[in-house]
């Protein structure tokens, strides 16, 4: 029997061509470095990274006002442990921890509500960050606030939808993608007819990839095919978790608490779209109606390339700061700081710095 | 971030529920799957389960990690 690395081989062979491949989550990125598969691909294969690492996407200005608002003395920041150390314009959460800020690590953001219950006297501000995996998870949050009457919850929100900035990329003169792996747990909840508008509009392939080593071999196998086929399909290779439509409660649980609205994406710049903010009916639970936090203007280091990286143009070894000062102990862009990042993947698992 | 684990529901209080995740419990809410029950599969994303699987698709998972020895891919 042939072994998928084989077929690939032999796909590859009758592409007679280079193929870029985009995964657009930060999980699959993960397990594609930290499983060697990269290495198992024919050199005309190429998997590239996208946005698809929420933290890596979240704007400087956003961690500014985080950093603002842990500095308040009656407010508590509860927060994913991811972003913690995610460089501000001067700061960062875990800066501000150190210094005495008040920065609470939770694994759900029905811990933090639990902890706004538990502390009345404070103001409990949930950092909302995610794509359509998490976003569910915090609008149920917001939800439940509102029912059980919590006045001192609320989020600050920057969720982001992955479609719309997938439709940025391919409008991109400069983005060159032959085929999408598209994210798995995005995916349970949106559904796989989400993605139907990139075989229909730009004649792109995409495949929703488990994460497995075995799925994204799998999924690599069926782009291809499909790429030698002529063929544009969504196809779902994540089928134990991935159907058509996705969670309907879910789902709805987003319509109820969100709107979309235009997004920053850090290192890409605005997608029209692309974001998800508070509905007004529940703008008391909104920490920049409940508290009045406000976003300025960010500063981040110029030679810093990870919206390149990030658009998949570059890869951190075109960086001129990837190893040398920016390190995942002293990191300068956010690819680096993320477990999920780009840079951070590469300098873990490569062992390569830029000449 | 948008990690999701597979874990057993061992008990059901309501819309929360305690999984087990390889031996670790942990209280998560099931209000966004249909008909939580004893025994499911589900898959968890920050306190939350978010899909429930079938027997088959569990069995799908145990034999890809069975097969996903890249050594054996190579072989």
């Amino acid at each position: 029997m042939k072994t998928l690395v084989q077929t690939i081989e032999e796909l590859a062979g009758r592409l007679g061509r280079d193929v870029e491949l985009m995964e657009v989550c930060g999980t699959h990125t993960m397990v594609a470095f930290r499983t060697g598969l990269r290495q198992l691909l024919p050199e005309s294969v190429r998997l590239r990274s996208g946005p698809g690492c929420p933290v890596c996407v979240t704007d400087a200005s956003y961690i500014d006002a985080a950093v603002e608002l842990c500095r308040r003395p009656d407010v508590v920041v509860a927060t994913f442990g991811d972003l913690l150390r995610v460089p501000g314009s001067e700061s960062s959460l875990d800066r501000e921890r150190a210094a005495g800020g008040s920065v609470r690590i939770v694994y759900s953001p029905s811990d933090a509500l639990v902890l706004a219950k538990e502390c009345p006297s404070k103001r409990v501000v949930f950092l909302g960050v995610g794509f359509e995996t998490t976003a569910p998870t915090v609008a149920w949050s917001i939800w439940r606030a509102a029912r059980d009457g919590v006045r001192n919850f609320s989020v600050l929100c920057a969720h982001k939808t992955m479609p719309r900035a997938m439709d940025a990329l391919l409008r991109d003169q400069q983005v060159k993608i032959d085929g999408f792996l598209c994210p798995g747990h995005v995916s349970v909840i949106t559904g796989a007819a989400v993605y139907r508008f990139i075989g229909e509009r730009y004649k792109i392939p995409c495949v929703i990839a488990g994460f497995e080593a075995w799925d994204i071999l799998k999924s690599i196998n069926m782009l291809l095919t499909q790429i030698l086929d002529g063929r544009a399909a969504v196809e779902i290779e994540y089928s134990r978790s991935v159907t058509e439509h996705g969670n309907a409660a879910a789902q709805r649980l987003i319509v109820e608490v969100f709107e979309p609205n235009d997004a920053i994406w850090r290192g890409i710049g605005t997608i029209s779209g692309s974001g998800l903010a508070i509905r007004s009916k529940y703008s008391n639970f909104d920490a920049t109606h409940a508290i009045g936090v406000k976003f300025g203007e960010a500063h981040v280091n110029p030679l810093c390339r990870c919206g390149d990286i990030l658009r998949g143009i570059s890869t951190p070894l075109d960086c001129r700061l990837f190893g040398c000062t920016c390190t995942p102990a002293h990191p300068i862009g956010p690819c680096m700081v993320s477990s999920e990042g780009t840079c951070a993947a590469y300098y873990k698992y490569e062992g390569r710095v830029a000449a | 971030m948008c990690l999701a684990v597979p874990a057993v529901i061992v008990e059901l209080h309501g819309t929360t529920a305690t999984i087990s995740v390889e031996g670790a419990l942990r209280e998560v809410d099931v209000s966004l799957i249909e008909d939580p029950r004893l025994g499911d599969f589900v898959l968890v994303h920050a306190g939350f389960a978010i899909h429930k699987w079938d027997k088959s698709e569990v069995e799908e998972l145990a034999a890809i990690r069975a097969a996903t020895d890249l050594r054996e891919v190579l072989a």
